[in-house]
């Protein structure tokens, strides 16, 4: 009998997430030059910051990153230590609810620059 | 016939008993001593867990902050009450100590670092980097300099 939770795809959830972690990491080191640059030290240079192409297409990128990343990481908690599975089946359910919903404000934030 | 019990020699077929022999257990929590490897390992998860729980919190901060020159200020303001300010200190800390496990977990994938001597350093390595830049963000916040 196939369990209804769990990672079937080992390899690749492997895999994904360190290749988020990279991505994630890249654009924080991207992110810590801008802010010792001087782009939040006024409101404008903020918002034009964030709002020029390549740092919202990255921005959107890291935000679908973490997403995708912390569903994997906070699957693996639930999976070490929570067995009975319609408790899991339930938290499994709420944190992709989050996420998605976490995602999509992101989306919103950039979206509306 | 008497019912069968793990450990019964005469019960089972050598690769059952094999199977069924009980496994030595040491799980006594507060007689093992974990080594910094560990503790590094097992703080990536927490920090993890709860930057997953700031998330929330962290998206509305930045929200807020591209929402209108005001919305700018205001988040400037939050970021300076110590109700705010000292849980901020608390997520750098526990992104900048993911940040710096997961580069080492990184390298450990790629079998670099994989000896006692040279895991044990690198823990040092994450612990010190990770909590010297929290100290140093939280003293630029402060204005220390």
């Amino acid at each position: 009998m196939r369990t209804t939770t769990g990672a079937h795809y080992g390899l690749s959830d492997w895999i994904v997430q360190r290749i988020t972690a990279v991505a994630m990491a890249i654009y924080t080191l991207v992110m810590v030059v801008a802010l010792l640059c001087g782009v939040a030290t006024s409101y404008e240079r903020w918002h034009a910051f964030f709002s020029s192409g390549p740092v919202q297409f990255a921005t959107f990128l890291f935000a679908m990153c973490l997403c995708y990343h912390a569903w994997i990481g906070i699957r693996d908690i639930w999976m070490d230590y929570v067995k009975p599975v319609w408790v899991r089946l339930t938290l499994h359910s709420l944190t992709v609810l989050a996420l998605l919903g976490y995602a999509g404000w992101c989306l919103e934030i950039l979206w509306r620059l | 016939m008497p019912a069968f019990r793990p450990g019964d020699r005469m019960a089972a077929p050598r690769s059952k008993q094999l199977i069924n022999k009980p496994r030595p257990k040491f799980l006594d929590l507060t007689a093992i001593r974990l080594p910094l490897a560990g503790f590094v390992s097992i703080l990536h998860r927490i920090s993890g867990s709860v930057l997953f729980l700031a998330l929330p919190a962290l998206i509305a901060m930045f929200a807020l902050s591209l929402e209108s020159p005001e919305g700018f200020e205001r988040a400037r303001q939050l970021m300076r009450q110590p109700m705010i300010a000292i849980p901020l200190f608390g997520l750098a800390w526990a992104y900048l100590h993911h940040f710096c496990a997961g580069i080492r977990f990184l390298l450990l994938d790629l079998h670099i670092g994989l000896d006692k001597q040279g895991a044990h350093q690198s823990a040092i390595a994450v612990m010190a980097v990770s909590l010297g830049l929290t100290t140093l963000l939280a003293a630029k916040l402060l204005g220390v300099f």
